[in-house]
């Protein structure tokens, strides 16, 4: 691994906040990536990189670290070792503004949605931008309740709170807040787990109307098959510790290593495959 | 017709067979294992017929997986097509060995316990200590947002905590207060006339009300009405991952909720004190009217006079250590919620005790420090 040359010093204070992250290269750029629990070590040199406006799916059998991954991304997680870039900063060593820049430029779903109990859907959606925008009230409610239309949820249900939604709602809800920002990337954890074969299908296309028409980055932990052979532009594959493989999902079912063999070529991988082909 | 489970172990012929009859099953086993078992202890390759059992169920087919030890295989049993493929799925989940975890016994046990205790002990503190850090950088960034943003500091959740914590609790506050006013004057009344100096009960009323009381009921009632609450409402949105979401959104978990509640609970806690002063004396004055026949005017005359104002003020100085501590412990042990259901309802628990404990430690510190300063 090559570090690029360091750049050159600037005063933080004299950008723009568009300035402060990088533009070009991958959106998520993770190296050497080290995770432990005690003496349980979960990744162990982990490499994996999002690049710009491509939809990344990333799976892995259960256990193998997939929320892990996540978790450390986005910030939550202390690894042992490696780094965690986002929009080219460390995000480790990102000054408060910079983590702020982020934060603004991301969004995040929930397996379970983690909606705020005690806030209305629309309160929900709000809250980001509450967070970080000046706009008065009124705008941001009617901004929330375009984004809760957009995701595809009735026009009521902004007035309701995440217990009086079905699982499959709060998974939109949870994707409105995620998009509340316009965020350009989007990180999904098992989008469609949990959801009735229609449901995933409908919100599959959302994230792909999205992605295409917001040129989102899309960062997508997933066990759906028909998800990855529908949207995904490439596949990480997480199993021995490492991500081992990283390439179209068509690629991917010619790659050797015997527990993609087993998960492409397995019943359920040749009948997403089919269903694909034939579509 | 359940019929129970039986056997039959045959010698005839080169090669000796067991043929298993009746049903198979975790009801009908009896004690069909232990024998089967037994007649099969010792006997080397033996032939078995299960084809006459009526039902097989697992625990059948464990018995007799188990009864056949270690070399017995099950392809060689005489069945019927499904009990050999139930036979076929046990034997296989039978052989997954889980590794064998030794678990500590006896001293060495009370060692690892001990040992395990006192290193959490001390990642405890070193917590607790965190936790106060962030707070105070929260705080100083609130006080900071005061003077050049006051928009950004949670105005609407600081009202509501404070209405929910404070002006909800202040009927059972009084009331606590007005009994154990009522209460202490019934003592000092019964006491005090033994030698006829039955007037200083308004005193033991004044200064037992004032002074410890009034902090102490409301304290110990916030302790169980908003630590609880402050503890299972942050342990649950931390469970749900609500506060996760919080921190990806560049939400700092403890200007939004702890810090909300720290406030909310300074800014009610001296008004509870007040409610529970007055509420104590009017307990007091009531029991001093009926059993001394004192009336109201020379109660809170004498109250005026000769305990005074200097009592009140040790009362409700403590006030704001109360709130702080109850509030911190409350919330801190909602953040230290983990991922499961148990671990609330110790934490909402721990909550509650540690902060009356706290309360009662801070009162006697503060009954020493008055002491040593004549207060």
């Amino acid at each position: 691994m090559t570090d690029p040359a360091p750049p050159p010093e600037v005063d933080e204070d004299d950008l723009t906040d568009d300035e402060l992250l990088d533009t070009e290269g991958p959106a998520v750029e993770v190296r050497g990536l080290v995770s432990a629990f005690g003496d349980n070590v979960v990744h162990d040199g982990l490499d994996i990189t999002a690049e710009r406006g491509e939809v990344l799916g990333v799976v892995g059998g259960s256990g193998a670290g997939k929320s892990v991954l996540l978790n450390t991304i986005i910030g939550l997680r202390t690894p042992q070792a490696g780094t965690v870039r986002v929009f080219g900063q460390d995000i480790e060593r990102a000054s408060r503004r910079r983590w702020s820049a982020i934060e603004r430029r991301w969004g995040v779903l929930f397996q379970q949605g983690a909606l705020f109990s005690n806030l209305t859907v629309r309160e929900n959606v709000g809250a980001p931008m509450f967070e970080h925008t000046d706009m008065a009230r009124r705008e941001i409610y009617d901004l929330a309740d375009l984004k809760i239309a957009l995701v595809g949820l009735p026009a009521n249900s902004g007035d309701l709170k995440p217990a009086e939604l079905s699982g499959g709602m709060r998974k939109r809800a949870g994707l409105a807040r995620a998009l509340a920002l316009d965020p350009e990337l989007l990180f999904l954890d098992e989008p469609t787990a949990g959801l009735d074969p229609i449901s995933a299908a409908a919100f599959d296309e959302l994230i792909k109307d999205l992605s295409d028409s917001l040129d989102l980055t899309v960062f997508m932990i997933t066990h759906d098959l028909d998800t990855l052979y529908e949207i995904t532009d490439r596949v990480a594959v997480i199993a021995d510790k490492k991500v081992v493989a990283t390439a179209p999902v068509r690629e991917l079912e010619h790659n050797k290593h015997p527990w993609i063999q087993r998960y492409f070529l397995g019943p359920r991988g040749r009948a997403a495959a089919k269903v694909k082909t034939e579509a | 017709m359940d019929t129970e489970a039986q056997f039959s172990v045959r010698s005839a012929g080169e090669k000796p067979t067991v043929a298993l009859t009746g049903d198979w099953t975790a009801n009908n086993l009896g004690d069909a294992p232990a024998r089967l078992a037994q007649a099969l202890k010792g006997r080397g390759p033996i032939g078995v017929d299960i084809r006459k059992v009526r039902r097989l169920d697992t625990a059948g087919a464990y018995a007799l997986i188990r009864a056949g030890g270690a070399d017995f295989d099950v392809k060689t049993v005489k069945a019927r097509p499904e009990s050999g493929r139930l036979l076929e799925l046990v034997a296989a989940a039978v052989r997954v060995e889980a590794p064998p975890v030794r678990t500590p016994r006896g001293f060495h046990e009370m060692t690892v316990r001990i040992g395990k205790g006192v290193v959490n002990t001390a990642y405890e503190w070193i917590d607790t200590l965190a936790f106060l850090g962030h707070l105070l950088v929260a705080i100083a960034r609130a006080l900071g947002y005061l003077v050049t943003n006051p928009k950004r500091i949670r105005w609407a959740a600081i009202f509501s905590l404070a209405e929910r914590a404070g002006l909800d609790a202040i009927p059972i506050v009084a009331v606590t207060s007005f009994f154990i006013g009522a209460v202490v004057g019934l003592l000092g009344a019964n006491m005090l006339s033994q030698f006829g100096a039955q007037v200083f009960a308004v005193e033991l009323i004044g200064v037992a009300v004032l002074r410890e009381f009034n902090i102490i009921i409301t304290a110990v009632l916030l302790a169980g009405r908003s630590a609880s609450a402050f503890a299972a409402e942050i342990g649950s949105m931390k469970m749900n991952q609500e506060i996760d979401a919080m921190q990806v959104m560049g939400v700092d978990p403890f200007e939004a909720l702890v810090l909300p509640r720290f406030v909310a609970l300074l800014a009610i806690i001296p008004l509870l004190t007040f409610v529970a002063t007055l509420a104590g004396l009017v307990g007091g004055l009531v029991v001093v009217w009926a059993a001394l026949d004192l009336g109201p005017a020379f109660f809170l005359q004498r109250i005026v006079d000769d305990v005074g104002v200097a009592h009140f003020w040790v009362g409700m100085s403590k006030a704001p250590v109360m709130a702080a501590v109850i509030a911190g412990i409350g919330c801190r042990q909602g953040l230290e919620v983990g991922g499961d259901v148990e671990s609330l309802g110790r934490r909402v628990t721990a909550a509650v005790v540690h902060a009356i404990f706290a309360i009662i430690m801070i009162d006697a510190a503060f009954a020493l420090l008055f002491m040593k300063l004549n207060v």
